[in-house]
Order: structure tokens, then C-alpha cells, then sequence
């Protein structure tokens, strides 16, 4: 079969009971890549990788790892291992013995056991700690050993499952680093599962993001986050505002003017051949807008609209300004350039002009209203003035 | 902390514990002390304790009927326990991992031998195993006996029944000490190789230990000081010391002579007690961790 190719998913399907945790997943992921399965719980990326583990049976379709079939294979006969959510060291032996276990049931000679263990242990750093047990390190290092524990059996797949949810910010972002790191070192092939869209942009070659048991999108981060196929990924990975509107009128072979109702005309590009009083949703990013009091000037293929802001948060790197225009409440992200005190910042209230490019709204393939719960500021705080 | 804070936790301390210290030494340790005593004493005419100190009693428990009995009733104490703790491991495994409703159901099974009289229940086993008993005759029915075989009054009667009514003492801890276990634990053992069986003694059983000690501890000792079941199951081939003492005690009124075997089974339940308890203090791990030798 394909060489190429670490893991191939053929139409696999899960059910348990009524409920269809996995429904006809199709996924390639090609060898040494950082693969992530991204989406909300219960969208049935941990079990995908549950299966791809061995824990769990798929009702109908194959797993293929480097071209043999593995569906029916037990998890100890599985060249897998996994890195679980809790982490799932064995408390009742030392570091030392956890991270040898694999070794140990492969009944491999002890010296060799050995010299693959404390090779392990330097590559975590954790040398001095080998004789602790589980329960006198920290979770950081625990994750750690989990990691040693697994890549000490040399899989040609490892599968992480949510590695990083159990650990305070700033060490989840020293371990995004180190997984990094070590996932270059060692070459072999990630599977990565999160519901954190940071971690999956930071760390993946590539995305998959599920939503009830299906896949949404297959892609890169940056395709996945500038050029969304449904709702539910525009929504899911950071924030944005969707404008439903018909076509209007075709200006050229890539943009039209399309009505949107409570707004107006705005010019949209049309890389979906869309045709003339068709239907359309657009996705377009806070951070796409550009926002001042005073009126921009003209220039081709730009959108400008006038409106009132309603709401401010201030974020540190970056202010959100909600600005009501027509029927539409616009979130717009605006990054702080160089400081000036004498400069006089946009306040509540202030009729303000909000303008874009139209290459950076976005068409949608699939739309559904529900998919705008999913944003992680879906609406202004409960400061708004009346 | 300084000086005066620590103090008064010491005080604190004190005035916790001291009640249930108490009560251990009203009612365990002076009455243990008090059966070692006797022992030392001769006996009087009217069958009471006499005056005075001699080591009659621990002469004459070098009666060579003793041996054996002792050694019987080691041997099926031991042979209850562990047949005891071979069921209680799948059943509390089995118990820990099925749907909540059921595991209620299978709680209630276990503990609904608790609502029956313990003598009635031994009775009960007395008129299954009778020559005329039904199980005798289901057996020699479909040739699993024959038909003039004994099995009441001896040995294996006593084990039989020892292991019926211990088993659900042992079922408990186990289940208990299952519930809490992360069955995580034994995917994670599978994930790095292990097959079913092994991933079961490597991370399953050492999981469980606690909750293997107190079955043990729980089934082991009260079966060394049986005296109901074998007196019922057993006849004179399966006494075990506990009828010894009830004799000595109620037959022979020779208190000296039951206080020595009592203190002797003291002796033989203590042993294991603190084999256990070293055991359970061995496996604290110490703080700084230990180095490996």
C-alpha cells in the first residue's frame, strides 16, 4: 500500500448504544507528521484515538499502521503507545521501573534495559528523580515520565490524548516547547488530541477538526484558521463574524457585490463560483477590520462601513471593540502599535468607520446558527451601556 | 511554629487519642493480659483459678494431641483464606467494572447472607451434606459420589463451610479497595505491551494490596479461632483449637489449661498481624525516596 502513510482510517464507525461517537471517519496521516484531532468533547476525536490505540473496536472500516491491518490487533500487539490525559503512571513502582516496564515485558536483557532507561531519563531531564515514586513529582514531570515510558518502546506511532489539559498555563506552554522538540528529535509520527485550538495551531503539520463523530476540515493551521470550510470551524478555531447574504451582481471572475440584509452592499471574493442570488455566509476575523474615527480613503476592492461602538476589552496585546452597524454587532480586534499618550483612543460611543479588504472575508461552504455559541467571546460583557 | 503553638498541639493530640487508648486498654489489653496470667495459675477443686504460680498448664499443653490440632487448624485457616481471596479477586474486579446498577444488585447478593441466623446457615450446610441430605443424593445421582461416601464430619466439610461463610468478608475489601482503582492504569499497561493476564498481576493486584491485607487479615483470623463450624461440620476429625478451649472451658472447667491455648492462638493470630502490618509499613514510600541498592 502506500508508503508513505504511517495511519490510514478507512470509513471507521463507533457507536455505543444509540449514540455514533465516530460516524465514517476517513484519515491519512503520513509518517513523521504532527497530526491533531481537534474539537469540542464529545466530538469523538478521543475516540478515534482510542481505537487507533486498541482499547476500542470499531463497528465497521479498517486501521492500517504502515500497511498491515491492525483493526482487530490487541493494544499490546500495536507498534502505538500512548500518552494518557492522567498520565497513568504506575504508582506503585519508581520512575525507573515505569519507564522500564515496556522494555521489561519485551523481555529484553537487563543491561540493555539499563542503558535504554537512563538514555531515556537524560533525555527528560530526569536523572535524579529516578527512584521517586509517581506520587513526589510534579505534574509536569509526571508528563514527562509518561513521555520516556512510551518512546522507550520505539512505536512507530505515538498518540497523545489531551497530553497537556492537567498543567497550569505557563508549564503547558513549556511542555507545547518541549513536545515540540522532542517530536523533532525523535522523528516519528504525533497523533495529538485537543480541544485546545492553541496547542493544534502551535504544534500540528496538520489539523483535523471534528464535530459529532465526523470530520469537518483536514489542513494545515493556517488553512484551517484563514480559509474555513463550515461555520463550525470558523467558529471553533478563534473568532469571527458571519454575514448571510445573497450575490448580487458578478463585478469580475473572482468578486461580486453581495447583499447582505441589515447591512448593505459589500464586495466579496468569489472563489467558490458562486452563482448570481445565491445564498451566501461570510466569515470575516476581528482582526481583519481596521477601525478609526476618522473616514479612510477610498481604495479598490476595500469595504467601509460607518458605525457606533458599543463595547471595549482591552486584552493586553490587543483591544476587542463591538461596533454596531445596521443590524450587525461587528467584533473587531485592533493590536496596538507604538503608545502615544497624546493620542486620543476610541471610547463607548464614539461613531467610528470599520473597513476591510475583500479578500479577507471568507465564503462558507456549511452554516448553521448554532455554531456561534462555540466563540470564545460570542457577545460584549455584561457592562454594555443602554 | 513556635514554641507555645506546638505545644499546645501536643496537648491537643493528647487529649484526642487518649479516650480510644483507654477503651484499647480497658478492654483489650487487660483482659489479653489477664488470659496470659491465668495460664500461669494452677487450678482449684470447685473448677476456678487457685492461688499461687506454676507452670502446670504449659506443661501439659505438650500433649501430643495438640500438634495436630494446632497444625489442622493453621492448615484450613490458611486454606480458607486464600481460597477465600482467589474468589474475592475476579469477584471485586468483576463488581468494579459492571454498569452501577448491576453492581448494586451483585453488593446486595454478597451481603444477603448477612440476614440469615449464622448458625441457621451452618445448619443449613449440615442438612445439604447429610447422608440424606439433597446435595449427597444430587451427587451420587449423577455419580459424583458414591453412595456410602461421608461428607459431613471431616476436614473438608469444615472447610467447605469456613470458606462459605468468610467469603463475603473477603469480597469487601477487595471490591472496596477495586472501586477506587483506575482501570487506566491497566490500558496503560496493555499500551505498553502487557497482555491481559499480565497487565492484571503487574498493576491490578499490587493496586488492590491494601484491600488484599484487610481480607486477608479479616478472613485469616477469625477462621484461626473457629469453634462453631467445626463443632457442627467437624466431629472429632475436624476439631480445630477452638473446640479445645470451648472444652477445656465449658467440659473440663480447667481454666489455667483454656487460658494457655487461648494465649497460644493469641500468639499465632499476633504473628501474622504484625507480619502484615511491617508489610503495610514497608510500602509508605519515604519522602526523600529511597535509593535503589
Amino acid at each position: 500500500m502506500s508508503g508513505e502513510n504511517s495511519i490510514e482510517i478507512v470509513d471507521v464507525t463507533k457507536r455505543f448504544g444509540s449514540f455514533t461517537a465516530v460516524d465514517n471517519v476517513s484519515l491519512s496521516i503520513k509518517r513523521g507528521e504532527f497530526f491533531s484531532l481537534l474539537g469540542p468533547s464529545g466530538c469523538g476525536k478521543t475516540t478515534l484515538l482510542r481505537m487507533i490505540a486498541g482499547f476500542e473496536q470499531p463497528e465497521v472500516g479498517q486501521l492500517i499502521l504502515n500497511g498491515d491491518d491492525i483493526t482487530r490487533l490487541p493494544p499490546n500487539e500495536r507498534k502505538v503507545n500512548t500518552i494518557f490525559q492522567s498520565y497513568a503512571l504506575f504508582p506503585h513502582m519508581t520512575l525507573w521501573d515505569n519507564i522500564a516496564y515496556g522494555l521489561k515485558i519485551a523481555r529484553r536483557s537487563s543491561r540493555e534495559i539499563k542503558s535504554e532507561v537512563e538514555k531515556m531519563l537524560s533525555l527528560i531531564q530526569m536523572e535524579d528523580h529516578a527512584y521517586k515514586k509517581p506520587d513526589q513529582i510534579s505534574g509536569g514531570q509526571k508528563q514527562r515520565v509518561a513521555i520516556a515510558r512510551a518512546l522507550i518502546n520505539k512505536p512507530q506511532v505515538l498518540l497523545l490524548d489531551e497530553p497537556l489539559a492537567a498543567l497550569d498555563l505557563k508549564l503547558r506552554q513549556r511542555m507545547l516547547i518541549e513536545l515540540d522538540n522532542i517530536h523533532d528529535e525523535v522523528g516519528i509520527t504525533f497523533i495529538y488530541v485537543t480541544h485546545d485550538q492553541g496547542e493544534a495551531m502551535s504544534l500540528s503539520d496538520r489539523i483535523a477538526v471534528m464535530n459529532k463523530g465526523r470530520i469537518e476540515q483536514i489542513g494545515k493551521p493556517g488553512e484551517i484558521y484563514e480559509a474555513p470550510r463550515s461555520s463550525f470551524v470558523a467558529a471553533f478555531i478563534g473568532d469571527t463574524n458571519f454575514f448571510e447574504g445573497t450575490v448580487a451582481e458578478a463585478i469580475d471572475d473572482d468578486y461580486n457585490r453581495t447583499r447582505v440584509d441589515g447591512l448593505g452592499d459589500v464586495i466579496c471574493f468569489n472563489d467558490k463560483n458562486i452563482q448570481l442570488n445565491a445564498p451566501i455566509h461570510l466569515s470575516i476575523r476581528p482582526e481583519k477590520f481596521r477601525i478609526s474615527r476618522d473616514q479612510p480613503e477610498a481604495q479598490p476592492k476595500h469595504n467601509v462601513l460607518s458605525g457606533v461602538v458599543e463595547d471595549i476589552v482591552y486584552l493586553g496585546s490587543h483591544t476587542r471593540y463591538w461596533v454596531r452597524t445596521g443590524d450587525y454587532r461587528i467584533s473587531i480586534n485592533q493590536q496596538h502599535g507604538r503608545f502615544l499618550l497624546d493620542e486620543r483612543p476610541i471610547k463607548w460611543k464614539d461613531h467610528v468607520f470599520v473597513w476591510w479588504h475583500a479578500d479577507d472575508g471568507f465564503m462558507l461552504e456549511q452554516y448553521s446558527e448554532s455554531d456561534e455559541q462555540l466563540m470564545t467571546l460570542p457577545d460584549a460583557p455584561a457592562t454594555t451601556v443602554s | 511554629m513556635n514554641h507555645l503553638a506546638a505545644k499546645r498541639k501536643s496537648l491537643t493530640e493528647w487529649l484526642v487519642t487518649t479516650p480510644s487508648f483507654v477503651w484499647l486498654i480497658i478492654f483489650f489489653v487487660l483482659p489479653t493480659i489477664t488470659i496470659f496470667a491465668i495460664a500461669f495459675r494452677p487450678t482449684n477443686i470447685d473448677g476456678g483459678i487457685g492461688g499461687g504460680w506454676t507452670l502446670d498448664t504449659w506443661r501439659s499443653l505438650a500433649n501430643p494431641n495438640y500438634p495436630v490440632i494446632v497444625w489442622r487448624t493453621l492448615r484450613l485457616s490458611v486454606a480458607t483464606t486464600f481460597i477465600c481471596l482467589a474468589f474475592a479477586v475476579p469477584c471485586g474486579y468483576f463488581m468494579a467494572r459492571v454498569r452501577d446498577s448491576w453492581r448494586q444488585t451483585l453488593l446486595l447478593l454478597v451481603v444477603v447472607p448477612f440476614w440469615t441466623n449464622f448458625l441457621v446457615r451452618v445448619f443449613a450446610w449440615r442438612e445439604l451434606l447429610h447422608p440424606e441430605g439433597w446435595l449427597k443424593q444430587g451427587l451420587v445421582f449423577l455419580g459424583l459420589a458414591s453412595p456410602d461416601a461421608q461428607l459431613l464430619y471431616n476436614e473438608y466439610a469444615v472447610l467447605l463451610v469456613l470458606i462459605y461463610t468468610h467469603l463475603p468478608f473477603a469480597i469487601l475489601p477487595v471490591y472496596a479497595a477495586a472501586e477506587k482503582f483506575d482501570f487506566r492504569l491497566m490500558e496503560a499497561a496493555r499500551d505498553l505491551g502487557a497482555g491481559a493476564l499480565r497487565a492484571f498481576w503487574n498493576v491490578f493486584i499490587p493496586g488492590i494490596s491494601r484491600g488484599l491485607l484487610t481480607a486477608f487479615l479479616v478472613v485469616f483470623i477469625p477462621a484461626l479461632g473457629s469453634y462453631v463450624i467445626p463443632d457442627i461440620m467437624g466431629g472429632p476429625s475436624g476439631e480445630m483449637i477452638g473446640n479445645k478451649i470451648a472444652q477445656r472451658t465449658f467440659s473440663d472447667r480447667n481454666w489455667p489449661h483454656a487460658s494457655g491455648l487461648s494465649a497460644l492462638l493469641t500468639l499465632a493470630v499476633l504473628g501474622p498481624m504484625v507480619v502484615v502490618l511491617m508489610l503495610q509499613g514497608r510500602k509508605q514510600p519515604s519522602p526523600g525516596g529511597e535509593k535503589k541498592t
